[in-house]
């Protein structure tokens, strides 16, 4: 059996597996998305801007200070994190009074600023980055080569974001997020400080787009315009998964990743198109979203 | 609340509001008619066509309190469709603009049927989406001919009378198109219409209470936003006789809400005053080359954060008088 539907069973498998890189993003990034609007109610535009500053975080430490990868990991989700807590402590606090489209506004705002900067800075095509040796070369399974960094990214993005559902929904911290969700005032009363809360929680979502940057980084090369488009996509993910539940976004990024990946193979005019036609028709369908609930 | 039920009843009010407004129309009208003896007259007809553009978005988010993040794709479609028609079927100036206007309006049932299904947020996010979606469309289909466009659009013969290609039947067409625009979208928000699209913003469980099919004003304001964005980008396309998928980037839907928000939501004249200054700034701070999208980025912020009423708004605030 070498081909399917007429349809080489290399290419097939090929865009597949591409199909679940770009879901690994998509997940990773409508996930930080709704732990952020969760809290905050804003859709932070300014994420994929912030995607960007990770991969560019893990590009400086590798050519200015020579740590690499692993450190970068863990260095550039925490960095650009940092930075989000003093875009909200600073700018978005002011508006959490205001109608919600303010703060949509203002990181629109960030995003133009962020990338503008970048591009003056660095141009717009891509800064090479390396895959890290231990994750170089690829396993031959019978039907394709499965490259082991791509491998590890799809492994990676499922554990994180299987992490943070288990933390959200399973712990104390996660009550306490999902109390504030429900009714902030009430849990001040309970003597948990909120306005810390939400600091951290902005952080924290701004953090895991950081990390999804870096992880694109050996993929997709450092570019400053690589969360331009992207963020346009995720926010169609966003509509279609409804931001009620942390596994339903999850799943509705791997999943769009993979419808994307099979039309590329099937009908690849359409390819780039897929996920927002696929949003027009979730919202005749069901206006909420596949796991939304409509207030 | 009161502040609700004031403008859901605010017919008697109009009469004092009308003569200001006049006065204020008059002042605009002079404005541009004196201008070009000062000013460049091509960038005053781009000014006069993003003022339409964003009067337009300014009829969405300022009286219905809808923010579309995607009114480029409404621009692009009545310049793409006008551009077709005056330069491959070879038909006079108003039939183009007509055509461009109609397949805008034709783009906006769709999409607002799609996209009033959510409100808030999520409206913002759809109307993205589906304006990247056009993007591409237009980027591979062949008639808009991809990266380079639609070239040399003719201007053609106004009813076969006036010659376009001189620039001041031009200026003056142009002028009359979108000072039509204007007073078109005037007399739509201070219609019986308008006072129930206002309501919706104030409250739509109320006026959906009080009986009003909400989702069937919020598409007809949907419609008349997106064919005015069509007239706007059809218009344009003639003055400039290029149509180019610059019009559909998102980045233009970006700017006319930046236009907008500096010349003030929800006033009558903001997104004149906001499309002359965003455009007047981009025009002579050419020299800036790519620090022009950092600087739209920080006009966005401080706008937010310290200046949320907009040039008018403040203006009108001073005065003590809505503009």
């Amino acid at each position: 059996m070498d081909s399917i539907f007429g349809v080489p069973t290399q290419a097939l498998f090929g865009q597949l597996l591409i199909g679940l890189i770009n879901g690994s993003f998509y997940a990773l990034l409508s996930l930080g998305l709704a732990v952020i609007f969760g809290l905050l109610n804003i859709i932070n535009f300014a994420h994929g801007a912030q995607y960007m500053l990770g991969a560019f975080c893990a590009y400086f430490l590798l050519n200015k200070t020579g740590i690499g990868y692993w450190w970068a990991l863990l260095i550039a989700p925490l960095a650009v994190g940092l930075f989000g807590m003093l875009i909200e402590r600073t700018m978005l606090k002011q508006l959490y009074k205001l109608d919600h489209l303010y703060g949509l506004l203002l990181t629109f705002g960030l995003a133009l600023v962020i990338q503008g900067l970048f591009r003056n800075e660095f141009g717009s095509s891509g800064l090479p980055y390396p895959i890290p040796e231990a994750l170089t070369g690829g396993h031959n399974l019978e039907f394709m080569v499965l490259p082991n960094y791509r491998a590890w990214v799809v492994v990676a993005s499922l554990a994180v974001c299987l992490g943070t559902w288990f933390v959200i929904e399973k712990t104390k911290l996660g009550s306490y997020l999902r109390a504030g969700t429900e009714n902030p005032n009430l849990l001040r009363a309970f003597g948990v400080n909120v306005p810390r809360m939400i600091t951290l929680t902005y952080g924290f979502g701004v953090g895991l787009a950081a990390f999804a940057g870096v992880m694109a980084a050996p993929i997709y090369q450092v570019n400053p315009l690589m969360g331009a488009d992207l963020i346009i996509v995720v926010f169609a993910v966003v509509v279609i998964g409804g931001m009620g539940s942390i596994l339903g976004s999850v799943l509705t990024g791997f999943g769009l990743g993979v419808i994307e990946g099979l039309t590329k193979v099937f009908y690849p005019e359409a390819s780039n198109t897929v996920i927002f036609i696929v949003m027009a028709i979730v919202l005749i369908i069901k206006p909420a979203g596949l796991f939304g609930t409509q207030k | 609340m009161t502040d609700a039920r004031e403008r859901l009843a605010g017919v008697p009010a109009q009469a004092a509001d009308l003569r200001h407004h006049r006065t204020a129309f008059a002042v605009v009208a002079v404005f541009f008619l004196a201008a070009p003896l000062v000013l460049y007259p091509v960038f005053l007809m781009k000014v006069m066509c993003f003022a339409l553009f964003a009067a337009a978005f300014n009829l969405l988010i300022g009286y219905v309190g809808l923010l579309s993040f995607g009114h480029a794709m409404f621009l692009a479609t009545g310049g793409y469709v006008s551009a077709h028609v005056a330069k491959i079927w070879g038909l006079p100036p108003e039939l183009a603009i007509l055509a461009g206007t109609a397949a805008a309006a034709v783009l906006g049932i769709v999409a607002g049927m799609i996209a009033i299904r959510r409100q808030g947020i999520y409206f913002a996010m759809i109307t993205l989406a589906l304006s990247q979606m056009m993007f591409f469309f237009y980027l591979q289909t062949p008639f808009t001919h991809g990266e380079d466009g639609i070239q040399a659009v003719p201007r053609g013969m106004l009813f076969g009378l006036i010659d376009l290609s001189n620039v001041w039947a031009m200026y003056f067409f142009v002028f009359a198109v979108s000072a039509a625009g204007l007073l078109l979208i005037y007399r739509i928000v201070h219609s019986p219409f308008g006072q129930v699209l206002q309501a919706i913003r104030e409250n739509e469980q109320r006026a959906i209470s009080l009986g009003y099919k909400t989702d069937r004003y919020k598409l007809l304001a949907f419609v008349l936003s997106a064919s005015l964005a069509g007239l706007a980008g059809a218009t344009k396309v003639l003055v400039f006789q290029l149509a180019s998928l610059v019009d559909a980037h998102w980045s233009m839907s970006g700017e006319v809400v930046l236009m907008t928000l500096l010349g003030g939501l929800g006033t009558v004249f903001g997104p004149v005053a906001g499309a002359f200054v965003l455009l007047g700034m981009e025009n002579y701070l050419a020299q800036l080359g790519a620090w022009v999208t950092v600087v739209q980025g920080a006009i966005f912020v401080v706008c937010v954060l310290t200046f949320r009423r907009g040039v008018i708004g403040e203006l009108g605030h001073w005065l003590k008088k809505p503009l």
